[in-house]
Formats: C-alpha cells, sequence, structure tokens
C-alpha cells in the first residue's frame, strides 16, 4: 500500500492551501487528489474579479486566484493526482481511491485533509409545482457551460435566489446577449453581496423581488414560462400577487450545502446546522487524524476566508505529522446563540492554540447595531459591536490564547442590545 | 438631477442620495450616507462610474474552447457594451498565459485586456 | 411488409416486443417519443401487485396474478432490479374492517398466495414508523417493487438483440388498410404490417379510431409523487396501501428498487395526455394523505417529485383482443393499475393471439433470453473494479458522484440496443442526475459524452423529447472572428 504523510482531498482552493501550507511546516510527503480534470476547482468557472482581496491585496478572477496557489503548489514540488476520485475514506486514514490511469487503489495516509467543497442547493427547485422541462439550470451547471464550455443556455432568463452565484449569472448571461428578466429572492433579504447586487443587477435594470418565489414553472418540453408571486411571513405564496414571465430559462441559486458524503463513510460526526464536520481548534474533525477545511466544513462567502481556514488546517495536519500536536479531550466546546446560528470551531483544545483563535460564525437573520459576545459562563470573553450584520456575512473573531488559559465548559456567542445613547 | 444609489463600500448598504449642490465642497450633496468613503464613491458613482469588465475569448488549440478574461484595471461604465463588442470578435490561440495583454490601451484608457488564466 | 407492427413502447410494448422475439417473426415496434418508456412506465407507483385489489373474473384479476408469479422469472432473465418486499393494506378504524376482509377474501379467490390478516400492534412490529392508529392490517408476501422503466428497456433490448426492430420519434397520425392488412401513415415513412398492436397507452383510445368505430374511451388520471432520498429509503420495508376507494388504491409509501423512498400518489382525472405537470395542491394532497399512513416521514429529504398519467378506460377493465371489425387490429390498451403486474402475462397472452393469427409461425431458433450484462461499476469488488479499468480506462473516470456512475457505464448505456439518446435517457437507464444534486455537477459531463458518441455538436443534445433543447447556441457566435 502507499504510503503519504497527509493525503488532500480536493484540489479545489481548501486542498491547494492546505497542501501548501502543510509543506511549508514541515510535511513533504504530501498528495493531493482531484477529481477534475484539473486543479482549482469551482475557481475555474467564477471567471468574474472580487477574489483576493484579504489575501493578495488586489483583486482577481477564479481563475487567477486558483493559479497563483497551483504555480506555489507547483514550485514546492507538491504532488497531485487529477481524474482520481475518492470512494472511501476510513477512519483508519486510509482511502480507496480510482482513476483511469491507476485503477482501483487502497492508500495509507499519516493525516487526511478533506477539502470536497460543496454542491448546490436543489431544493428549492422540487417544491416548485408544474412540469420537467430543459431550460432549469442551476446557477453553477449554467455557470459552467457559458464561462468553460462557451455554450449559452438560454436567452430568456429568470434567476429563483439572489445567492451570489446567481446574481454574477444575471450579469453573465446579460453581457453575452441574453435577457434577464427578473431575480426573485423568498427571503426578505438578499443573501448575496451589496456589491453585486448594484453591479450585476441593478447596473443591467434587473429587478430584484425579495419576499417572491416562483409558484409554477411552464413548458411541457422547454421552459416557456414561469410565474413568480410573493410570499408571506410563513413563506406561503400570496394571491393576486403574480407575476408571469414568457422565458426559456430558469436558473437556481438557492445556497449551497457542504459535501460531505465521504465524511460519512469515515463515520466523521457532522454538525446539523452547518452540514460540516465537527471540528476543533485545529480543524481536526471527530475522527483523529483527519482534518477539514474549507466550504466543506461551512460554506464561505469569500474564498479568500477559505484560504485561512485551510491553511489553518494544513498547518495542523503538519503538526500531528511532526508529533507537536497534543491529544485529549477539549477544554472548551463552543455553542451558538441568541441571534448566532453557528460557530466553527466546536471544540478547543487551549494548549493547541498557537496565538490566538478565530472563532467564524453567522447571525440567524438581518440585524443593526447590536454587540457580538464571547462569554464563559456569565463572563464577556470579548465584545464586539457590530452597526450590521446579515446572515449572508461570516463573523469572526480573534480570541487571543491568554484570554482562554485556564477556562473549561462552555465558550456562547450571542449577540446583545447596544445600551441606548443618549 | 437627483439620483438615488446603494452605497458598495461595506456591507452596511446605506441607501443614498446625491444630487449637484456647487456650494458644497466637492459639488455634490450627498444625504443617507454615513461615511467619507461611501460620500466619495457616491460622487464617483455619479460622475465618472467605473467598472472591471470579465468576459471570455475564443481560443483555438486549446483543452477548452473559452479563455477567461479582464480588464486589467476598471474601465468606463458606458464603454461595457463597446468593450464586450471587441471581446467577442478576438479569438486567440494555444498557447496563452495568465496575465498576457490581449487587446492593448483600450478606448485610450490605459487599461489592457489581459488573459485571466493560462491556457 | 411487417409481420407485426408494435404502436408503443412502454413496459406493454416492449414486453410483447421481447415475447414475440420468440418466433420467426418480422416485427417492428414504434415510439412516438425519443425514448423507451417515456410515457405512464416512467412515471408510476412501480409496484408489483399481489393481486387482491381486481374484481374476480376481470381481465385485471387474472393477468395480475398470472404477471405477478412471471416477475421472478422475466426479471431473472433480463436482469432487472425486482424485489418481493410484501406489501400491506392498513385500515385505520373499525369502520374499514369489511373493505380489509373483502380485499382479503378477494385475493383468495384470484388466488393470491399466503395472504395473512395482522394485528395493528403485529403491524407496527413489522413496520415501525406505521400510525398509531393502524388496527389491521393485510399483509401480501408477494407483493414487490421493480423498477418499470428498467423492465422495458431490458425488454425492448433482448427483442433487439434477437431481431426485433425499432423506430423511435415515429409517431401514427393514420391508418390504412391494404389487402393485406395496414398501412401506417407516420410522422416518419409509412409503413406496412399484416398485424397491428396497439399499445399507445394514453392514446390508445385514438389508435384504435383510426381502424374502428369508436369502443371506449381513454380518461388520463394523474398521479403525483414525492421522491425521497436513500438517506429514507428504509423508512418502510414494505409497500404500504391504504383501504382502496372508487378512486384507485390510494397513496401509498413504498421502497423503490433503487433505495429511495416513494410517497403517492393522488389521482385526478386531467384534459390531456400532455397534463404532467405536479401541482402545489395535489403535492400537499399526497402528503397529508400519507401521513395517515406513517407521520413521521421526512421531507426535509424529497429529493424530487415528479407526475405520471394513467390511462384509465371508461369500460373499468383492461381492452385487449383482436378488434372485430378490424381483423389484424389487436387493442391492447386501457392498461391501467395493475397494468405494469399483469404486463408480462399480457404479452404471453397477446403473443398466442398473433401466433394462431399467423398459422403458427416457428420458433426464433436465435432466441436467447438474456442481454449482455450491465456493469453496475460500483457495486464491483476492488479487484474487478481494476480490472474493467484496465480493460477500458472510461471505467476509471466517475460522470455522476451521487450515484457513482463512470463514464465507462454512460458510454455502453449509449451503444447497447435500445440506448440511450437523450439526457433523460441516460439518466433513466443509469441514474446520474438522480441522486442528491440532480444532475447539478454530471449534467454539463453527460451532454459532453452524449454528443460525443452520438457524433452530434452539443447544442443538438436534448433532454428529451425533439422541442426539448438544453443549449440554445455558443457565446461569441454573433461576431465574426478577428485573430489576436
Amino acid at each position: 500500500m502507499n504510503t503519504y504523510e497527509i493525503i488532500v482531498v480536493g484540489g479545489g482552493p481548501a486542498g491547494l492551501a492546505a497542501a501548501i501550507e502543510a509543506h511549508k511546516s514541515g510535511a513533504k510527503n504530501i498528495l493531493i487528489l482531484e477529481r477534475d480534470r484539473e486543479l482549482g476547482g469551482i475557481l475555474q468557472q467564477c471567471i468574474h474579479n472580487g477574489f483576493g482581496l484579504h489575501i493578495f491585496k488586489e483583486e482577481l478572477t477564479g481563475p487567477e486566484y486558483a493559479e497563483r496557489f497551483i504555480r506555489e503548489m507547483d514550485a514546492l514540488g507538491i504532488e497531485y493526482r487529477l481524474d482520481t476520485m475518492v470512494l472511501e475514506v476510513r477512519n483508519d486514514r486510509t482511502v480507496d481511491i480510482i482513476s483511469s490511469k491507476h485503477g482501483f487503489e487502497t492508500l495509507q495516509a499519516k493525516a487526511i485533509v478533506l477539502a470536497m467543497g460543496c454542491r448546490e442547493r436543489t431544493r428549492g427547485a422540487i417544491n416548485i409545482p408544474g412540469t420537467r422541462p430543459a431550460g432549469v439550470y442551476s446557477a453553477g451547471a449554467a455557470q459552467r457551460f457559458v464561462n468553460m464550455e462557451g455554450l449559452m443556455v438560454g436567452k430568456r432568463v429568470v434567476v429563483l435566489g439572489s445567492g451570489d452565484i446567481g446574481l454574477i449569472m444575471a450579469r453573465r448571461m446579460t453581457l453575452e446577449g441574453a435577457k434577464v428578466l427578473a431575480v426573485a429572492e423568498i427571503l426578505p433579504y438578499s443573501g448575496g453581496l451589496t456589491r453585486n447586487i448594484v453591479q450585476c443587477l441593478y447596473d443591467y435594470d434587473i429587478p430584484l423581488y425579495l419576499s417572491h418565489t416562483i409558484t409554477s414553472i411552464e413548458g411541457r418540453d422547454r421552459v416557456e414560462g414561469v410565474t413568480i408571486a410573493q410570499v408571506d411571513t410563513k413563506r406561503q405564496p400570496i394571491p393576486g400577487t403574480e407575476i408571469h414571465y414568457d422565458c426559456d430559462t430558469l436558473l437556481l441559486s438557492v445556497g449551497l450545502i457542504p459535501e460531505n458524503e465521504l465524511s460519512k463513510t469515515a463515520g466523521i460526526q457532522l454538525d446539523p446546522v452547518t452540514g460540516g464536520p465537527v471540528v476543533n481548534e485545529c480543524m481536526e474533525t471527530s475522527v483523529p487524524g483527519i482534518f477539514a477545511c474549507g466550504n466543506v466544513v461551512q460554506v464561505h462567502d469569500l474564498v479568500d476566508w477559505v484560504t485561512e481556514e485551510s491553511r489553518k488546517a494544513g498547518r495542523n495536519a503538519a503538526r500531528l505529522v511532526l508529533g507537536q500536536i497534543t491529544e485529549g479531550e477539549p477544554d472548551l466546546r463552543t455553542r451558538a446563540n441568541h441571534g448566532v446560528r453557528y460557530v466553527v470551531p466546536h471544540t478547543i483544545r487551549i494548549e493547541n492554540i498557537e496565538k490566538e483563535i478565530d472563532l467564524m460564525m453567522r447571525v440567524t437573520d438581518p440585524f443593526k447595531n447590536k454587540y457580538l459576545v464571547v462569554k464563559h459562563g456569565e463572563d464577556v470573553v470579548k465584545k464586539v459591536r457590530k452597526a450590521h450584520l446579515t446572515p449572508g456575512e461570516m463573523e469572526s473573531m480573534k480570541i487571543p490564547v491568554e484570554k482562554l488559559r485556564g477556562l473549561t465548559g462552555e465558550l456562547t456567542v450571542c449577540l446583545e442590545e447596544v445600551a441606548h445613547e443618549a | 438631477m437627483k439620483r438615488d444609489l446603494i452605497c458598495i463600500v461595506c456591507p452596511m448598504g446605506c441607501r443614498c442620495s446625491i444630487e449637484e449642490d456647487t456650494s458644497a465642497p466637492k459639488g455634490y450633496k450627498v444625504t443617507g450616507i454615513t461615511c467619507k468613503r461611501g460620500e466619495d464613491y457616491a460622487i464617483k458613482e455619479v460622475t465618472e462610474p467605473t467598472r472591471m469588465l470579465t468576459s471570455t475569448v475564443r481560443i483555438e488549440g486549446a483543452r477548452l474552447p473559452r479563455l477567461p478574461v479582464r480588464t486589467s484595471g476598471a474601465i468606463p461604465k458606458e464603454r461595457i457594451g463597446e468593450c464586450m463588442a471587441l471581446i467577442n470578435q478576438l479569438q486567440v490561440r494555444h498557447p496563452v498565459a495568465m496575465g498576457q495583454v490581449l487587446l492593448k490601451n483600450l478606448f485610450d484608457t490605459n487599461v489592457n485586456l489581459i488573459a485571466s488564466r493560462s491556457l | 411488409m411487417f409481420d407485426i407492427t408494435i404502436i408503443g413502447g412502454g413496459v406493454i410494448g416492449c414486453l410483447i416486443g421481447r415475447e414475440l422475439s420468440r418466433y420467426r417473426v418480422k416485427t417492428l415496434l414504434i415510439e412516438k417519443d425519443s425514448d423507451i418508456a417515456n410515457g405512464t412506465t416512467k412515471a408510476n407507483s412501480a409496484i408489483v401487485h399481489a393481486g387482491f385489489d381486481a374484481k374476480p373474473g376481470t381481465l385485471k384479476g387474472k393477468f395480475n396474478v398470472e404477471g405477478n408469479a412471471l416477475y421472478d422469472r422475466v426479471c431473472g432473465e433480463l436482469s432487472v432490479p425486482f424485489k418481493r418486499n410484501g406489501s400491506m393494506v392498513l385500515a385505520f378504524s373499525e369502520s374499514e374492517l369489511p373493505e380489509l376482509y373483502n380485499l382479503e377474501k378477494r385475493g383468495r379467490q384470484n388466488g393470491v398466495p399466503g395472504l395473512e390478516l395482522i394485528s395493528g400492534d403485529e403491524a407496527r412490529r413489522r413496520e415501525p414508523h406505521l400510525a398509531k392508529e393502524v388496527v389491521e392490517a393485510l399483509y401480501a408476501p408477494t407483493g414487490g417493487i421493480v423498477s418499470p422503466w428498467d423492465l422495458a428497456i431490458a425488454a425492448a433490448e433482448n427483442a433487439i438483440d434477437n431481431g426485433m426492430e425499432m423506430s423511435l420519434d415515429t409517431e401514427v397520425t393514420g391508418i390504412e388498410r391494404i389487402p393485406d392488412g395496414y398501412r401506417l401513415i407516420t410522422t416518419g415513412t409509412a409503413i406496412e404490417s399484416r398485424i397491428v398492436i396497439n399499445c399507445a397507452g394514453l392514446h390508445s383510445d385514438r389508435i384504435h379510431n383510426m381502424v374502428a368505430t369508436p369502443a371506449f374511451k381513454i380518461i388520463p388520471r394523474r398521479g403525483e409523487y414525492f421522491v425521497f432520498d436513500r438517506s429514507e429509503g428504509n423508512h418502510v420495508s414494505h409497500t404500504i396501501f391504504q383501504c382502496p376507494t372508487p378512486n384507485g388504491k390510494g397513496v401509498l409509501i413504498s421502497p423503490s428498487v433503487h433505495g429511495n423512498l416513494l410517497v403517492g400518489p393522488n389521482a385526478e382525472a386531467v384534459q390531456d395526455a400532455e397534463h404532467t405537470e405536479t401541482t402545489a395542491a395535489g403535492l400537499a394532497s399526497v402528503r397529508e394523505a400519507a401521513s395517515k399512513s406513517s407521520p413521521d416521514v421526512a421531507y426535509s429529504a424529497v429529493i424530487t417529485s415528479f407526475a405520471g398519467l394513467r390511462a384509465t378506460p371508461d369500460t373499468g377493465d383492461f381492452i385487449i383482443g383482436e378488434v372485430k371489425e378490424a381483423p389484424g387490429f389487436i387493442d391492447v390498451a386501457g392498461i391501467e393499475s395493475p397494468g405494469l403486474t399483469a404486463a408480462p402475462a399480457i404479452a404471453i397472452h397477446v403473443t398466442e393471439l398473433v401466433r394462431e393469427r399467423l398459422g403458427n409461425p416457428a420458433a426464433n431458433p436465435e432466441f436467447t433470453p438474456t442481454r449482455r450484462p450491465m456493469v453496475h461499476f460500483s457495486h464491483l469488488p476492488a479487484e474487478a473494479k481494476s480490472a474493467w479499468i484496465q480493460k477500458d480506462p472510461r471505467f476509471g473516470r466517475i460522470v455522476c458522484r451521487c450515484e457513482s456512475i463512470t463514464e465507462g457505464e454512460i458510454v455502453d448505456a449509449i451503444h447497447r440496443n435500445a440506448g440511450a439518446r437523450t439526457v433523460d435517457g441516460v439518466k433513466r437507464r443509469l441514474r446520474p442526475g438522480m441522486g442528491r444534486c440532480q444532475g447539478g455537477f454530471c449534467g454539463p459531463r453527460v451532454v459532453e459524452i452524449l454528443a460525443r458518441e452520438l457524433n452530434i455538436p452539443m447544442t443538438e443534445v436534448r433532454k428529451d423529447r425533439p422541442a426539448s433543447v438544453l443549449l440554445t447556441g455558443v457565446t461569441k457566435s454573433a461576431s465574426e472572428a478577428v485573430i489576436a
């Protein structure tokens, strides 16, 4: 059986950053496994700009962001395999893989980093009554066709969901000559970045209907039209508010879900809220020696944060291999409370924190002017005032290790009122 | 003329109005904005709005039929249509390196069209 | 001149075609759509009924029990997934017991083996997710589940292996009598045939009326269903029915042979055979009705919903036989439930009618009852996987991540007899796009493979029928190229 120090599952931004950081941290025998025909993952089809502002302090497109990491990985001589599918990951840190080139193999690693990313939610689609014609695409599938294959998926388009991919595709389709008629969002606010709403929709006079959903799809063979309607607070369509569009295409941008089929094969504990593995301060999952990072853990809104999180996972995987991690029960568990939907990481062993711990979280609803508070019992560990909070934007709080020393039990993260100022 | 804008400088997404006001230091009165950066954004949006443009061009002999491209900097917003027309008729040949200039000095703006990946 | 032309490539037409291929006859199967199994066959409950529903003495009663008994052999020969998971009919109150006992009695009259009346507690012991209101249940061990489209496709493939011909995208627009048979006017070329078998499903009344005075009418009855992720596949192990009403067998909850959970259908008469859309009200009624049987089905795990149309005849029973005023024209019409179960028996019966008409043609000496085995790559042991990949590297490339389908399997599904020519066709044969992601990842790759294997541009690959265009053009096509 071939053995490696570290096997990284997935060659997208998370896997690349983890592998590079692991190498820099002293692990030398690293293998990246990628199922696609090239590295870079979904970044290769995200040809729009807006990547890298935090990591590179400049504005790059997805392929550029990917290529910078691929070059660095090549320069370090890290081994990778393309067109290689991981079939199973086991808790003894063996993985089964297949590829056209090498057939079926089982590999052994000292540490594994899971970096499989996420997939698009289709649940929004299935509850739409009507026919099942051609012309209904997830925004990501359409993006691949248009940007990589040079193929148009339609001419008159309605988008359901105001996630960033949907907004970006509305602009892309418009620039390629399609007419984008409307974007309908079932929530009263958009999950996409304001910048995308302005530059992808309003620049092109595409209306955004908040609190609206698709109530029917028409067309037996190809989409011929859709009807949207306003929804009430229970997300039920309000009769009489219907707007009908003649269109040939419906794009769905209704959210992303961490892709954890392989994590399940290894018996890794998942967080039902994030859909990703429960992780500790090292980004290690409930199975010792198996780490996870990027969108497989929690869906990020910026690739820059994926890179940061993955560097952490890669560095800690190397530390584990080099015997620099103290194993044992966690000192602290984190818990989301009042207005906070989830917190990552889930557990903390204080001894393994190098300088500070970065807690990442999302809020449940949009809020204005609140304190984001980390508490140990009734004691405030850290408190930050936030003028604006929205579920679409991930929040993070860095806590120096000194503030945690000696603590045990639970760390809660919640929102608190800002006392009214005169 | 008064215009309504949504500020994109930070996640606050301030809804603001802007109108010409010769008495104001910068010649514009901006209401509804909460910071200086937002005010600058609003004035730029009405005086000389610019955008970075990303798209694809045809490529021959490569593994994929399209090469992603972008402008090396922001171009005037009103030039986007013309710029797309130039992009749409462009065809390049494999191999292309990331950052390679495909069209120089678009509309005399000193901005180039560059390849945004190697292919 | 064909000896026999079968109109309609549903499970009935395909099984008749296969049965006929046992003899030295020249048979053609025509189908108006771009794939077989594309009508009622692709969208039904996928149940092999035990046979206690139909009134004794009806064709439904006769062919149901006979058909059920044939399933092990037919599915074994054709390697089609089939499982006798047993079925239960639930009674929720004392007032439903007479109907339950009536079913049991009818079942015995029809010759259904192994029927058993069990208490509510016993039913819950066997199926822990059943509602506490269940007072008694009828258990039928011979009830089963099957993949109806796999059965139809396998039968057509095997029939073609044995010499049958098939023509897709061929819709009959008129039928003329000629001295020794019929001339079918179609959207393709005209077809002459001594015998015509009308298996046109929802359209069988229209086809019948092309050669004879109207004798029956088909009323399409829509049924809507939910399909659940495999995570819910073990919610029940038996097929769970409620006591039937005049409208049908009611809403059932059943595992599928592919490991998903199926809940449905409702029953609603619709205008025409095109009305396969689901409705918010219909799906809500299915959910409500099913909650009576099992209140804790996790609807968050629904991966898709669909609607199918039953070809309900106004006569109340299957219509099978030669039309008196049109010698050589055989109706096999009104095959609503338990039509899928009855299909293998109907096929044998119709073949007998045809043989009689044709003066007992000789057996086909080349007939083989099995087809070339399908490779289910993900089920193979490790060494076998490597061996397959060495033989054909395309088996080393997984296209559908949710269902672990390889490029090798997709290519095979395209090039087999009665092979896939559309994205839905690939999906129906192999299930890419039927998993959690519903084709998000594999869709573009399947289009690419279809284009390559059928030697057509990607823009000509269709989802299903000719008008179901997937890609509307190429980018940058409006401008002349300028070489940089």
